[in-house]
C-alpha cells in the first residue's frame, strides 16, 4: 500500500446470485488524484462505487481509506461523500441548508456553519445563492451546489456517479473543464464513474477501464489511448478501426497480418498470444490513417479501400471506406490537403506500423 | 378537419359539466344559503322575513360546545389515522409490486359494502355481549364486559375505521415518489436514521400528510350516522346537529346556517392546504 494512498482496495468482490458484479478489483489511488472508472453500463462500476460509499458491503476483499479499513464503517461515518447521479439535492431546503446539512449533523455551531457555507459557495463560483431553492437554479448551478455540499465536509474521497449525464452537451463540455479545475483547487481525491470516455479522458489523472466486473487497464488517459492493453480498451477508448486477418510473422516487435483479401499489413505487437497462422486483429485509429496518392513513406503499411461516403464534421471530418467488407474510417484533414472523394472511388490508406496495435484474436 | 368532429362533442361535454355544476352544485348551495337567512315556519318549514337569527343561534354556548367536541373527536380520529396510516403507507411503498397490489386491493374492498352496514357490523363487535367482549372474557383478560359502545372511543373507532383508507392513499402516493437517492444522500452526509427521518422524510411526505388530514378531518365532522349508531346521545358531531335540525327539530334555517358554517370552515382549510402545497409540495419536481 502506497504511503499517501487515499484509497486502497484489494480483491474486492460483490456477487449478486451467481453473477459477480465486482470481480476481484484492486486499486490504489494516490492522494489528490482525479481517478475515473470508465465502462459500459452493466460493467459493475456503480456497484463498485456503492461499496466505496458504504451503501453496500463487499463479499470479499478490503477497502482502506488513508490506511483505515472501512469495510464495517457505515456511510455516515466514512470520510467519503458522494455526488449522486441525479444530484439528490433536498428540494425542501434552501441551497444554504443543503450545503449546511452535513455540517449540522456534525453539530457545528451556526456562526461557523454560515462562514463555511459562504466560503464554499464562493469557491464553486455561486456566491449569494445561499437563500435560493435548488429548483430555481440552472442545471450547472445545481451541479456546483451538489459538489459544494460534499466539499464543505472536506472528505478524504469524493465519489461522483455520472453527475454530468443529465446536462446538455454544451454545458457538459463546460462542466468537464470546471470539475477538473475544482478538483485541482480543492486537492480532494475524486473517484468519478462514467460510461462516457471523453469525460474520463478530459478530466482524469488515471482511468480504470472496467468490463464485466474487472479492470482491463488502469493508466493515464494518454497511455490508454496510445497503448491500449486489450482489444476492448482499444475499441472502447476513442474511435478505432479493426482489421482482422491471419498472422504471418512476428519480427522485432512488429507483427505482419494477411488481411482477408490477401494484402499484407503491419502493426506493433500488443499481446503475447500471437502465433503465426492464427487469427489476429489490427487496431489503427482514424487519425493515424493517411490518404496517400502514390508517394509512400518508407516502412508504411497500406491497403486499398473503396469510398462509401464522406462525413463532414469540421475538424472531425472523416471518410467512411470499405475493405474486405469491413468499414474503415479515416480522418479527412480540412486544411485543403485532402483530395476530393466520390463514392465508390478507390483510395489507398497508409499508416505508420508503430501506430497500429495487433492483438491475438482470442486475447480478451 | 378534426374540429368538425370534435366541436359537437366538446360542446356536449361542456354543457354537461356546466349544467351539472349549475343545477346540482351551485343551485342547491344557493338554496341552503337562502334557507339560512329565512324564518322557521312550522307548516311550510320556511317563511319570510329574512334575518340572521339562525347564525346568531350558532353562538349559543350549547352549540359551540357541540362544535368543539365534534372538532375534538375529528382531530383525535385524524391523529389515530395518521399514526396508523403513516407507517402503513411507508411499508406499503416498500413491499414488492405484487404484494402492493394485493394490499391496495384489500384496502379498497370495504368500500364495496355500504358504510352504514359496516358501522352496524362494528356495533356487533363492540356491544356489551359482542364479539370483542366475549373474546376478551374467554381468554380471561377481563371478568365483566367492558362498556365499549356508546362512548366517545366507540365513535372514534368507527370514524377511524371508515376514514383510514383516505389517510393511507395520499400518504402512499408521496412515499412512492420519495426518491431513494435523497435518503442515501442524507446518510452519506452524516445523518443517522432518526435525523434522516426528521429532516428529510417528514418534510418530503408533508404534502401527503396534509392531504390525508384534509380527507379525514373534514368528513369526520360530518359522518352523522357513526355517532347515531355507536355514540349514544352525548357524542354528537356537527353532522348530527345539522341532520337533527332538518329531520327532527324541523328548524331548517338553523340547520342551513350550520351547514354553511361547516362548508366555509372546510373551504378555508382546503384553501390553506392549497397554499401550503404551493409552498412545499410542488417544489419536489
Amino acid at each position: 500500500m502506497g504511503m499517501d494512498s487515499d484509497l486502497f482496495c484489494e480483491g474486492l468482490v460483490r456477487r449478486f446470485g451467481s453473477n459477480a458484479a465486482v470481480d476481484h478489483v484492486s486499486l490504489d489511488v494516490p492522494a489528490g488524484t482525479f481517478f475515473s472508472i470508465l465502462g459500459p453500463s452493466g460493467c459493475g462500476k456503480t456497484t463498485l462505487l456503492r461499496l466505496l460509499a458504504g451503501f453496500d458491503k463487499p463479499d470479499e476483499g478490503d477497502i482502506h481509506i488513508r490506511g483505515q479499513r472501512m469495510n464495517d464503517v457505515p456511510p455516515n461515518r466514512r470520510p467519503v461523500n458522494m455526488v449522486f447521479q441525479h444530484l439528490a439535492l433536498f428540494p425542501t431546503m434552501s441551497v444554504g441548508d443543503n450545503i449546511g446539512y452535513g455540517l449540522k449533523r456534525r453539530k457545528m455551531p451556526l456562526a461557523e456553519r454560515r462562514k463555511r457555507i459562504a466560503r464554499v459557495l464562493e469557491q464553486v463560483g455561486l456566491p449569494d445563492l445561499e437563500h435560493r431553492n435548488p429548483q430555481e437554479l440552472s442545471g450547472g448551478q445545481r451541479q456546483r451546489v451538489a459538489l459544494a455540499r460534499c466539499l464543505v465536509l472536506e472528505p478524504t474521497l469524493l465519489l461522483l456517479d455520472e453527475p454530468l449525464g443529465a446536462l446538455d452537451l454544451k454545458l457538459r463540455e463546460q462542466m468537464k473543464v470546471e470539475l477538473k479545475h475544482l478538483q485541482k483547487q480543492f486537492g480532494t481525491t475524486f473517484v468519478y464513474i462514467t460510461h462516457d470516455q471523453s469525460e474520463a479522458m478530459v478530466m482524469s489523472d488515471q482511468v480504470a477501464v472496467m468490463r464485466d466486473g474487472r479492470f482491463d487497464q488502469v493508466a493515464p488517459p494518454e497511455e490508454l489511448y496510445r497503448e491500449p492493453a486489450t482489444p476492448f480498451v482499444a475499441g472502447f477508448v476513442g474511435d478505432n478501426n479493426r482489421l482482422s486477418g491471419e498472422l504471418v510473422s512476428v519480427r522485432d516487435n512488429l507483427a505482419e497480418l494477411r488481411l482477408d483479401d490477401g494484402v499484407l499489413v503491419q502493426g506493433r505487437v500488443a499481446s503475447d498470444n500471437l502465433q503465426a497462422g492464427h487469427r489476429a486483429e489490427l487496431y489503427i485509429r482514424p487519425e493515424s490513417l493517411v490518404l496517400s496518392g502514390d508517394a509512400l513513406s518508407a516502412g508504411y503499411s497500406s491497403m486499398q479501400a473503396k469510398v462509401r461516403t464522406t462525413l463532414f464534421d469540421g475538424a472531425n471530418s472523416r471518410v467512411e471506406a470499405e475493405t474486405c467488407g469491413q468499414p474503415v474510417y479515416a480522418r479527412l484533414p480540412q486544411d485543403g490537403s485532402a483530395p476530393r472523394l466520390s463514392a465508390d472511388s478507390s483510395i489507398r490508406l497508409a499508416w505508420n506500423p508503430a501506430l497500429a496495435r495487433v492483438f491475438g484474436a482470442d486475447s480478451l | 378537419m378534426h374540429s368538425v368532429m370534435q366541436q359537437p362533442f366538446k360542446t356536449a361535454v361542456l354543457i354537461l359539466v356546466w349544467g351539472w355544476l349549475l343545477f346540482l352544485v351551485l343551485a342547491p348551495n344557493l338554496l341552503v344559503v337562502g334557507a339560512s337567512v329565512m324564518t322557521r315556519d312550522p307548516v311550510s318549514f320556511l317563511s319570510l322575513p329574512l334575518n340572521l337569527d339562525a347564525y346568531r343561534q350558532l353562538f349559543d354556548p350549547l352549540y359551540l360546545e357541540v362544535f368543539l367536541h365534534s372538532l375534538y373527536m375529528a382531530a383525535m380520529t385524524t391523529l389515530v389515522c395518521l399514526l396508523i396510516g403513516y407507517p402503513f403507507a411507508w411499508a406499503l411503498s416498500k413491499v414488492g409490486k405484487q404484494r402492493q397490489l394485493i394490499l391496495i386491493f384489500l384496502l379498497i374492498v370495504p368500500f364495496w359494502t355500504n358504510s352504514l352496514v359496516r358501522t352496524y357490523a362494528l356495533k356487533l363487535i363492540l356491544a356489551t355481549n359482542g364479539l370483542l367482549n366475549s373474546a376478551l372474557m374467554s381468554i380471561g383478560l377481563i371478568d365483566e364486559p367492558l362498556q365499549l359502545l356508546y362512548t366517545e372511543g366507540a365513535v372514534i373507532i368507527g370514524l377511524v375505521y371508515l376514514l383510514l383508507p383516505f389517510m393511507i392513499l395520499p400518504l402512499y402516493s408521496v412515499f412512492e415518489d420519495l426518491k431513494q437517492e435523497l435518503l442515501l444522500a442524507s446518510h452519506d452526509l452524516g445523518a443517522g436514521r432518526f435525523s434522516t427521518f426528521v429532516h428529510v422524510i417528514v418534510p418530503l411526505t408533508l404534502p401527503g400528510v396534509l392531504a390525508g388530514v384534509m380527507l379525514v378531518l373534514l368528513p369526520a365532522m360530518g359522518l352523522f350516522f357513526v355517532p347515531d349508531i355507536l355514540g349514544g346521545s352525548r357524542n354528537l358531531l356537527v353532522g348530527n346537529v345539522i341532520k337533527n335540525q332538518f329531520l327532527d327539530a324541523r328548524n331548517w334555517p338553523f340547520g342551513a346556517a350550520a351547514s354553511i358554517v361547516l362548508t366555509v370552515t372546510m373551504a378555508f382549510l382546503m384553501f390553506a392546504h392549497r397554499l401550503s402545497k404551493r409552498r412545499i409540495g410542488e417544489e419536489g419536481a
